[in-house]
């Protein structure tokens, strides 16, 4: 088969893992040899669907012995088959990079005769890579569950990160629609790179030129939306895997028709919203102090589509604000609606010599008409006042729009 | 007012040192830059001064301004200099209030120029061009602003090894393998205007992307469309969105085949048997002389699945009555299990055949046949709430507990399953029919006996 047509078909098999992030790691060029990480990511390129294009993403193949229903390379799907060689995906990646269209390489691959076998072929790319042509770019390589402790180990070498998928938060949905796959398998290949990640981190400890191992740490990824699994449920997995598994990041991916698809999947729009305000709820956990418990409620355990979570949680908590942003505390600051992470720390610094007032706000680029009812400041600001009023939540509703004449229902395509 | 010709940030700063010494007001004085090409008004000749003394003033302060420096703005030296007045006269905290709007136009630079250098290390595309035998990778870019100083020592970084070149319209630097050399500017086509490997790239970035979250506003606000003229994928993008509609249209039709659409919700067996002979969920109802649905009491606690109809079952339209069927009604007697009480059906619902003559031979079904006619079964078992499945053969095996399943090592071992309290499976008899060693055949038949008398205890209430 013609490379062209490989590359379409393993590219475009490559598209549903949502991570394409190259930062995290530093390396330095090898002396003779090409290619670097600085710690930031750079994305190279972005596609018409918004997504960044930071890592030349590829299957190795896209040929499974699995049948994992909202998967389209899954066996039982006629989708159209192929393979790279490990040189094939080793050389594009030389040229793409010296052109300057990567960061580097993102390599998974479908299931092949086994877990084992299929990692080894992975980890021959990177290898070769490293290796052979002194390769310093960044290498993000998928672990496959199942894999021997040895192999996993071996991946987190040549990697600068390694990903284990969860797939679904809940296990038993998981085996259901994948019937080779579970939690405890998946979890297993994570706690085994954790210990790699741990153990090079105390041996970078004891000497300076320790080797690396996946110094970008580890990443998993969630569908939504394939089941009924309610966010609570999806931000409760994603919390304890940030904890246990001390993962870096949990992509969520909206599930999207595949073509080929098992009937027995919802043919749905992606739903993106849902999938943008599980980030934003991720980002809550991660940076802002809340807990997962105070971004859902046992009522409604989904997050509200019309409302970023953080002005949710306002909306359930009148009685913490006005908070005064000349005054309150870091924690405090972080939970007014509007104004995120860089912006509390320049308040922070700028209270120090200057009382501040809306106006100020609004040139840190802060949205006053949302963050006004939720503070007070040095100056007049009559929209404090409102923080009881039961007519407040209105106030943030979407402007009303005409329904376009020939609109799908919602929902639906 | 004095004016003052400004080339670069160092000639600003020892300007800046002296006029700051002398006690000159911001509204004194002009910095003219030398880049905008703008004449001074007033020439003024300069002076002979004495060495100015050291002038204190916040490091971060030196930082923001060269980067400022790097701004396409004339007036950006006239506001470094009214900052460096206020810093040195009474307000030396000036840089920690980023709500001053002297100090937010700095800052709006800053970040600015920060996103112009790394726009420019993302955007840059090297053209590979072979030079007496040696490759020499070349850029042409267009940045926003003053950058190429602070950008490309970058590339030095990374591609150390390669010979390279990036040229701009105010500036170009060259990489030899060891040093970093700046030039005058360059137009467009004086760079290479193709690289065979662009179409590939092309194929991967119109490869990589999702039709189905089309968001051309996120793409354009971090890839703005003044940069496309250089970037080789940006000429598909319209190609890419234009057909995105159709694209998603495709995925949605092109869904596997299956039975799910005739497949009637929380039906009896009754309904669903009459629902049955209408499906056409995949190619095999063609080809099939009628449905071959599973057969026994909606009460019976066991359900036997095996692989599909064969050649008599397609006739009769009733599962497992012809040679394979015989042996395990045999096989059952000797299990003492009563073939009457079970519920019999198949993993696939119509007989796939190869004509030869005037004979239709078997043909194992595959993944997508199984898949599509699976919504049957599951009815089926859903309608019957069996305590006990049994699977006969591989295709059963795999269709209900997945492709790693193998029969010759998993057999007769029990475990819980979604339909039933308890699944197993073991061999299909047509395997023995198969088995050209009679020893052989008897050893086999044992087993399947033995697999069988398992049922037994689930047979009782």
């Amino acid at each position: 088969m013609e490379l062209d047509n490989k590359l379409r078909i393993l590219a475009d098999a490559a598209k549903y893992d949502a991570s394409c992030a190259s930062s995290g790691s530093r390396r330095k060029r090898v002396e003779g040899g090409f290619g670097n990480t600085e710690g930031i990511g750079i994305c190279h390129s972005y596609t018409p669907d918004g997504r960044c294009v930071s890592l030349l993403k590829l299957l190795l193949t896209n040929y499974c012995i699995y049948d994992c229903s909202y998967c389209v390379n899954r066996i039982s799907s006629d989708t159209p088959r192929a393979r790279f060689t490990p040189e094939e995906v080793v050389n594009l990646t030389i040229e793409f990079y010296k052109r300057n269209y990567i960061e580097g390489l993102f390599l998974s691959s479908g299931i092949i005769q086994n877990a084992d076998y299929t990692m080894e072929q992975m980890i021959s790319v990177a290898r070769t890579l490293r290796q052979e042509h002194l390769f310093g770019g960044y290498i993000h390589l998928k672990a496959v569950p199942g894999a021997s402790n040895e192999l996993l180990l071996e991946a987190g070498t040549w990697a600068d990160r390694l990903s284990a998928n969860i797939e679904l938060a809940v296990d038993s949905e998981l085996r259901e629609l994948a019937p080779a796959k579970s939690h405890l398998q998946i979890e297993d290949a994570m706690s085994k790179i954790g210990f790699g990640i741990a153990d090079a981190a105390d041996r970078s400890n004891a000497r300076a030129q320790s080797p690396k191992f996946a110094p970008a740490g580890q990443s998993t990824q969630m569908i939504v939306g394939a089941t009924s699994a309610s966010d609570s449920v999806v931000l409760a997995k994603a919390s304890e895997l940030y904890k246990k598994q001390k993962l870096r990041r949990v992509y969520y991916s909206a599930f999207s028709p595949i073509p080929h698809a098992d009937p027995a999947l919802p043919i749905i729009r992606p739903p993106m919203i849902r999938e943008h305000r599980l980030y934003q709820a991720d980002w809550l956990l991660r940076f802002y102090g809340f807990k997962v418990e105070e971004l859902t409620t046992p009522e409604s355990p989904d997050l509200p589509l019309d409302q970023d979570p953080k002005l949710a949680w306002a909306l359930r908590h009148r009685d913490f604000f006005p908070v005064d942003v000349n005054k309150a505390s870091r924690a405090a600051l972080l939970r007014i609606p509007g104004i995120g992470v860089r912006n509390v720390k320049r308040i922070l610094q700028i209270r120090r010599y200057h009382a501040l007032k809306l106006d100020d706000l609004a040139k840190l680029k802060i949205s006053i008409a949302k963050t006004k009812y939720f503070i007070t400041t040095s100056g007049d600001n009559p929209a404090a006042l409102q923080i009881d009023s039961k007519r407040l939540p209105k106030k943030f509703e979407p402007q009303p729009r005409q329904m376009a004449l020939f609109e799908a229902r919602s929902g639906e395509l | 007012m004095k004016q003052v010709l400004i080339e670069d940030f160092p000639a600003w700063r020892t300007q800046a040192r002296e006029l700051i010494q002398a006690g000159v007001e911001p509204s004194q004085v002009h910095f003219v830059d030398g880049k905008s090409g703008q004449p001074l008004l007033f020439d003024e000749p300069a002076q002979d001064q004495p060495k100015p003394e050291a002038t204190k003033v916040p490091a971060e302060f030196l930082k923001l301004a060269s980067v400022a420096a790097q701004y396409r703005d004339p007036d950006r030296w006239d506001l470094l200099y009214s900052v460096l007045h206020r810093l040195t006269n009474g307000e030396p905290y000036l840089l920690k209030i980023d709500v001053d709007s002297d100090i937010r136009r700095l800052r709006l630079m800053e970040k600015a120029i920060r996103r112009d250098i790394h726009k420019m290390h993302a955007f840059v595309r090297f053209r590979k061009i072979e030079l007496e035998g040696d490759a020499e990778y070349i850029a042409w870019h267009r940045p926003d602003h003053y950058i190429v100083r602070a950008a490309t020592p970058f590339f030095a970084r990374r591609f150390g090894n390669m010979r390279w070149a990036i040229l701009t319209p105010d500036e170009s630097a060259y990489w030899d393998g060891a040093e970093l050399i700046f030039g005058p500017g360059a137009p467009r086509d004086a760079a290479p205007d193709d690289d065979g490997l662009e179409d590939l790239w092309r194929t991967y970035y119109a490869s990589i992307f999702n039709p189905a979250r089309i968001n051309l506003r996120a793409m354009r606000a971090e890839m703005p469309v003044r940069h496309w003229a250089t970037l080789p994928e940006a000429q598909i993008i319209s190609n890419l969105t234009r057909e995105a509609g159709f694209r998603v249209q495709t995925m949605i039709k092109d869904q596997a085949p299956s039975a799910l659409p005739w497949v009637p919700q929380q039906a009896t067996l009754q309904a669903l048997r009459e629902a049955a002979i209408r499906c056409e969920g995949c190619e095999l109802h063609k080809c099939a002389t009628q449905v071959v649905f599973g057969a026994g009491p909606e009460g019976a606690r066991v359900v036997l699945v095996g692989e599909q109809p064969g050649d008599e079952e397609d006739l009769a339209g009733s599962p497992f009555v012809g040679p394979a069927g015989r042996l395990l009604s045999r096989a059952l007697e000797e299990a003492e299990v009563d073939r009457s009480a079970l519920y019999v059906t198949n993993a696939v619902k119509h007989f796939k055949f190869i004509e030869r003559g005037k004979r239709r031979i078997h043909a194992k079904p595959g993944g997508i046949e199984i898949s599509a006619c699976r919504p049957w079964l599951e009815a089926e078992l859903e309608a019957v709430k069996p305590e006990l499945v049994v699977c006969l053969g591989a295709t059963a095996a795999q269709s209900l507990m997945g492709r790693d399943f193998r029969v010759t090592r998993d057999r007769g071992q029990f475990q819980p399953h979604r339909w039933a309290k308890q699944i197993m499976a073991t061999i299909h008899p047509s395997a023995l029919l198969r088995m050209p060693e009679p020893d052989r055949r008897e050893q086999e038949y044992r087993l399947f006996v033995h697999d069988l008398a398992l049922i037994r205890p689930y047979m009782q209430t």
